[in-house]
């Protein structure tokens, strides 16, 4: 399993330590010496930027999915796909910049160039949440491999009952997609809930953890599909309200985060418990879980 | 008589100690590299086997818990002695692989994949607790929705001459893993060696088509009964006398209910979380990979080498470590080893080999770790499995 070659398209920034690298597979070898134009770091414009030539294609993944990106020399990390699941050409990767190798992704221009391998490992259940309520959980960049399923839900919106989206972060400056949590909301049948743990200054929201949303999200609780991905403790307990508003345990997926080698099941390291994350998940369902997530060091 | 043909898998048959050479001819004739046990360093290793000569004539180990002597035997035992501090895993999974090479020109980089091309390996000595090994390692690398090229090229390819352990080591517990000690699959060749006053000999099971015509250019009888009769009388000589046992009943559901336990914070006194379990252990798997580059930054490779869950880098995330503490990682050790292996792969990831136990510099055994743990629920000492919530 070797890395494919992409090019970075664009480089968002979306809080201060999280930004959006929007990738492109790089041309074939002796084709790829055109530079793609320099675009810049635009926070929070939808600019379109043209690409010099019709890109390829990207490789089909599923919302909740994730890559292996590698930079030259410096490491690979796993990295769930954010980005729009029909969108053929980019793959978009929301990245917090924690680490060796995402610090140096963080300083990638566009035009530069980066390894990717994937998609692995398995996704959101949307195909079986169709007929029900939906109800995605996020917390802080758990937002992420959560965006794909939300651009999936509104392109084939009659096919799911109410849909809330109930996010919580730190603080209001840690708040990805804003423009799109802003265009999302807008939509009649489409709620976003939105809470921080910290408010500072002109913060006019809600205060208190994701979990406290839980109760006064308008969702059917028998038929709804529950999806999460945030910090462990916070789907533990956001998942133990939803059991508690009536919410089945079977209908409770979870996307989950350890460290990984090789993302094919080989390297051991992101074992949790017989889980394989990189390949059993990352989304998984919560039933199974539920008990591991209690032991402490797992 | 000489065997040109005729010969059929299911056979078993005599060689005499003084043409074993024959069958190391037959191999490199056939082109294999052969890899067998050898003494090195005052061990029993695995290496490349120039002849049979090369292999630890006369010698036999004394094991226990932390504890690995050689010692002259009285006679001139070929396989005398039980398994070492290497596997096979070494020659089939390498402790230290280039995966992949990359170059940098003008902002671009270009992967290089590599090829690997080895003539086949012909392991010479595998213990049938390492044929299980082995099997279970396919589950790993081979079964699942990946395969392995490099492992899947390196085992497949492989001719294995296996020998029926005719003494069972001091930290052994085949028997209790029901891995050993008789050979019963996964061979070319299996040799059982018959060492007496007045003979040394092989009987030699023969496992495949391949086997059966390696035979066709090595000096052979057909075993007489009382010669299958004294491979079945050595097998359960071995057997009755393990070094070590291990109740595996309900192994599973047992270290599942008992994830909190108080043996666990006894055991990480003692574990000084170095890994040597993990490295000599013949199904360990895990590996990490390690991205190099030249001084100028325009070469870079890609390694990947053997890991242990007993780093405390093996759970890095953004943030800290998973299991941070030597009780969490020794738990996550034992408990894939004995449980969550059977989840994963369908069997246990336990052979009974006992390197674990010889291995550890302070002698921790794992089958008085899952006595101990066993025991409580019997004695009430153990704390009722309680869930959070």
């Amino acid at each position: 399993m070797v890395p494919h070659p992409y090019r970075v398209r664009r480089r968002r920034r979306e809080t201060h330590d999280t930004f959006t690298l929007e990738l492109q597979p790089a041309s074939r070898e002796g084709m790829d010496d055109e530079r793609l134009p320099l675009g810049q770091e635009d926070a929070e414009r939808d600019i379109p930027i043209a690409s010099p030539q019709p890109p390829s294609t990207v490789p089909a993944f599923l919302p909740g999915q994730f890559n292996m990106l590698y930079l030259f020399g410096v490491g690979e990390v796993p990295i769930s796909i954010s980005g729009d699941p029909a969108d053929s050409t980019t793959l978009a990767h929301t990245i917090r910049a924690v680490g060796t190798v995402t610090a140096a992704l963080r300083a990638l221009r566009p035009g530069d160039m980066v390894g990717v391998r994937g998609p692995f490992g398995s996704h959101w259940p949307l195909s079986d949440a169709e007929g029900n309520d939906v109800v995605l959980i996020a917390g802080g960049i758990g937002l992420a491999p959560l965006r794909p399923a939300v651009y999936r839900i509104l392109a084939e919106r009659a096919k799911y009952g109410r849909v809330v989206l109930l996010y919580g972060t730190r603080t209001p400056a840690d708040i990805l997609y804003r423009r799109e949590l802003a265009r999302w909301r807008s939509h009649f049948d489409f709620d976003v809930l939105i809470t921080v743990d910290h408010a500072l200054g002109n913060w006019r929201g809600n205060v208190g953890v994701v979990t406290t949303l839980i109760a006064r999200a308008p969702f059917d609780p028998l038929n709804t599909v529950a999806m999460m991905c945030g910090p462990e403790v916070m789907m533990r307990f956001a998942a133990r309200e939803l059991v508690r508003r009536g919410v089945p345990v079977d209908r409770i997926f979870i996307s989950m985060e350890r460290n990984m080698k090789c993302a094919i099941g080989f390297c051991g390291h992101c074992q949790f418990g017989p889980t394989f994350v990189c390949k059993d998940g990352p989304v998984l369902p919560y039933r199974g879980v539920k008990d591991l997530l209690t032991i402490r060091e797992l | 008589m000489m065997g040109a043909s005729g010969i059929q898998v299911g056979d078993v048959v005599v060689i005499e100690r003084a043409h074993l050479e024959r069958l190391f001819d037959a191999l490199r004739q056939r082109g294999y590299q052969i890899v067998g046990p050898t003494v090195r360093d005052e061990a029993i290793i695995y290496d490349l086997l120039r002849s049979a000569e090369d292999l630890p004539i006369g010698w036999t180990d004394e094991q226990e818990g932390g504890y690995y002597r050689l010692k002259r035997r009285n006679d001139a035992a070929v396989f005398g002695y039980a398994v070492g501090p290497h596997s096979w895993k070494r020659f089939v999974h390498p402790p230290a692989l280039r995966l992949w090479r990359a170059e940098r020109t003008d902002g671009r980089f270009r992967i290089i994949e590599e090829t690997e091309t080895l003539p086949p390996f012909a392991f010479i000595g595998v213990r049938s607790c390492e044929l299980h090994a082995l099997a279970i390692q396919d589950r790993v690398f081979l079964e699942g929705a990946y395969v392995d090229p490099v492992y899947k090229a390196r085992r497949s390819g492989a001719f294995i001459v296996a020998v029926n352990c005719g003494q069972a080591g001091g930290t052994c517990f085949c028997a209790s893993m029901n891995t050993g000690p008789r050979v019963t699959f996964g061979f070319d060749l299996a040799l059982t060696e018959l060492l007496d006053a007045e003979r040394h000999d092989f009987v030699v099971d023969v496992g495949t088509e391949r086997g059966a015509e390696l035979l066709g250019d090595v000096p052979y009888r057909a075993a007489s009964d009382a010669e299958r009769a004294a491979v079945d009388d050595l097998v359960a000589h071995t057997a009755a006398h393990m070094g070590r046992t291990m109740e595996t009943a309900e192994i599973k559901e047992l270290l599942y209910r008992h994830y909190e336990h108080p043996r666990w914070d006894d055991v990480a006194r003692r574990c000084l979380t170095c890994g040597n379990c993990t490295m000599v252990c013949p199904t360990c798997f895990c590996t990490t990979v390690e991205d190099v580059t030249d001084l100028r930054g325009q070469r870079a490779e890609r390694w990947r080498r053997w890991d242990s869950c007993f780093t405390l880098d093996f759970t890095y995330l953004a943030g800290g470590r998973v299991r941070a503490s030597a009780k969490a990682r020794y738990r996550q050790w034992m408990t894939h080893k004995l449980a969550t292996w059977i989840d994963q792969f369908g069997t246990s990831g336990c052979v009974g080999c006992g390197r674990c136990i010889t291995w550890c510099p302070v002698a921790i055994d794992i089958t008085e770790e899952v006595r101990a743990i066993r025991e409580s629920e019997s004695t009430g000492s153990a704390p009722s499995p309680g869930k959070e919530q």
